[in-house]
């Protein structure tokens, strides 16, 4: 759906939920409604033209199915008198409907799983078989799940509004991560049509900029479409035609989109000139000191080390500690990277996963122990559920093949 | 992330189990079938014959010899699998732990990432 009429339906759904919402509660109802007005102009406008109030349309049509449901439902007659009573809807602007939506859908009874659908079905405005179909499922399932979602959320009684401040930024916390989900559930095409994945990815920017668009001056909000920006601007880069990886050092960086990097960068400079220092933007600060490097040889690694370290001060995870073993390797060589990475030994997070070995495995080869190299990249191919890595790790193995230890691989 | 769970069976085990026995498989299997519809977390779920109505193809200079399987002679076979999408590889290890043979001993039941897949998704 990236025609015009498509992008504007996607902007209006979550508004038009809101509105829906405001006056009549009752989420799932009003999520169905409003995707069958959706459907119904996604139809109808490419051929009979956009009417004047697209919104007031959508809403008025929406309403009409919801009093249609409401009808068909013989247990609530009384509310039939009620809606069917209630004045035709006239266009209310409702500016931060959206957010509010996302909150709703980001509700934490709810799995990141169930999250991410209901988001991107909700607020995105895509439909059950669109997201069935970049999370490869079938679309059955899809809907099983959505619907289950709408249930959670009618049985914990939630209300159509932001919640306090002291659960608003526990919440916003939430949205942020899932809106990083969908992105990197994008980006990371581990398997299927790639087109449906950018789609992903693009979505996810999308959203982000409409949540930044309402909190300009929440700075990890800010960060996280830096950092979202600057990775995807280096999309063309990193596969070559045939769908092989290509690692960042051997990026070809003149590919990168430049325009995103720039707004990227001028995000994450905004984000970090503020109070709060938060994972986002860190992982944003990175991206940017990659995109400020005309070459790999040319990156501030002593820079990516530093920030690095900050990161795994204030949200340590394995991850974080494994990223920054590859930066201090480029800074005092790669024995120190390695003496970092044996912290992560007894992490049962960590232990023999593809990520460890490949890095593992990397050090290796640079510290001259080619048969060590051989024997990890190998395992690390083992280890992966995606085949584009797997590819990438054997074609590095078998450049170390006469290396490999008697009986080994 | 998808998961195949793989359902190990031995012929010998399943014949030598009791009638109350082969009734817990079933209820068990139709309480995790309801459970992960339910969640949305099912993909599908087959089951396949007896290992010995098993045919075995090899094709020898261009022509098919098919003779009877099973082609490996080991005690126990692949008699099904439920093919889920969840959470993560712990959900999945949960949703194994449901699969009522994991509670006999000489079935195995098995987890492994999807890692390619093809084919209509309307599976």
């Amino acid at each position: 759906m990236t025609t015009p009429v498509g992008d504007l339906l996607r902007t209006l759904t979550p508004q038009v939920l809101g509105t829906l919402l405001r006056r009549y509660g009752r989420f799932d109802g009003c999520e169905d409604a409003v995707q069958e007005a959706v459907l119904a102009a996604a139809a109808q406008w490419p051929a009979a033209g956009v009417p004047d109030n697209p919104r007031g349309w959508l809403v008025t049509v929406a309403s009409r199915r919801l009093i249609d449901q409401v009808r068909s439902d013989h247990a609530r007659r009384q509310r039939e008198a009620t809606i069917a009573a209630e004045p035709a809807p006239d266009d209310v602007p409702d500016a931060d409907d959206t957010l509010v939506l996302l909150f709703l859908c980001c509700h934490p009874t709810l799995t990141p799983a169930s999250q991410t659908a209901l988001t991107l079905r909700a607020v995105g405005g895509l439909t059950t078989a669109e997201i069935a179909r970049a999370f490869l499922v079938p679309e059955a399932t899809m809907a099983a799940r959505i619907s289950r979602a709408k249930q959670r959320i009618r049985t914990a009684g939630s209300s159509f509004r932001l919640p306090a401040d002291a659960e608003l930024a526990e919440r916003l916390r939430v949205v942020l991560h899932v809106l990083y989900l969908i992105f990197n559930e994008g980006y990371t095409a581990s398997s299927g049509s790639d087109l449906d994945r950018a789609d992903l990815a693009y979505e996810a920017i999308r959203l982000t900029r409409l949540v930044h668009a309402q909190l300009p001056d929440d700075d990890e909000v800010t960060g996280l479409l830096a950092l979202m920006l600057l990775t995807h601007a280096r999309r063309a880069a990193r596969t070559t035609a045939a769908g092989d990886l290509v690692p960042l050092a051997e990026q070809d960086r003149s590919r990168w989109d430049r325009e995103l990097v720039e707004e990227g960068t001028e995000l994450v400079k905004a984000a970090l000139a503020g109070p709060a220092l938060g994972p986002y933007q860190l992982q944003a600060a990175i991206a940017a000191t990659h995109a400020d490097a005309a070459t790999a040889a040319q990156t501030d690694w002593r820079q990516v080390a530093a920030l690095y370290l900050i990161l795994s001060r204030i949200a340590p995870n394995p991850m974080v500690t494994l990223n920054r073993a590859i930066a201090v390797a480029e800074v005092d060589g790669p024995a120190a990277g390695l003496a970092l990475l044996s912290m992560l030994e007894d992490d049962d997070r960590m232990a023999g996963h593809h990520r460890l070995l490949s890095v593992r495995a990397h050090l290796l080869e640079r510290s001259g122990d080619r048969a060590g190299a051989y024997d990890h990249y190998r395992r690390a191919a083992r280890a992966t559920a995606s085949l584009a890595e797997q590819r990438y790790l054997e074609s590095r193995a078998s450049r170390l093949r006469r290396y490999a230890a008697p009986g080994a691989g | 992330m998808q998961f195949l769970i793989s359902m190990h069976i031995n012929p010998a085990v399943l014949d030598a189990l009791t009638d109350e026995e082969k009734e817990a498989i079933g209820t068990g299997h139709a309480a995790l079938l309801s459970a992960v519809k339910e969640s949305g977390e099912l993909i599908t779920t087959q089951a396949l014959v007896d290992p010995s109505q098993a045919a075995v193809v090899k094709v020898r200079n261009g022509q098919p010899v098919v003779t009877d399987g099973p082609f490996l002679e080991a005690k126990e076979f692949l008699g099904g699998f439920y093919l889920v999408d969840c959470e993560n590889k712990e959900r999945a290890i949960e949703l194994a732990a449901m699969v009522p043979d994991a509670a006999i001993e000489g079935l195995g039941v098995e987890v492994r990432q999807v890692m390619f897949a093809d084919g209509p998704l309307e599976a």
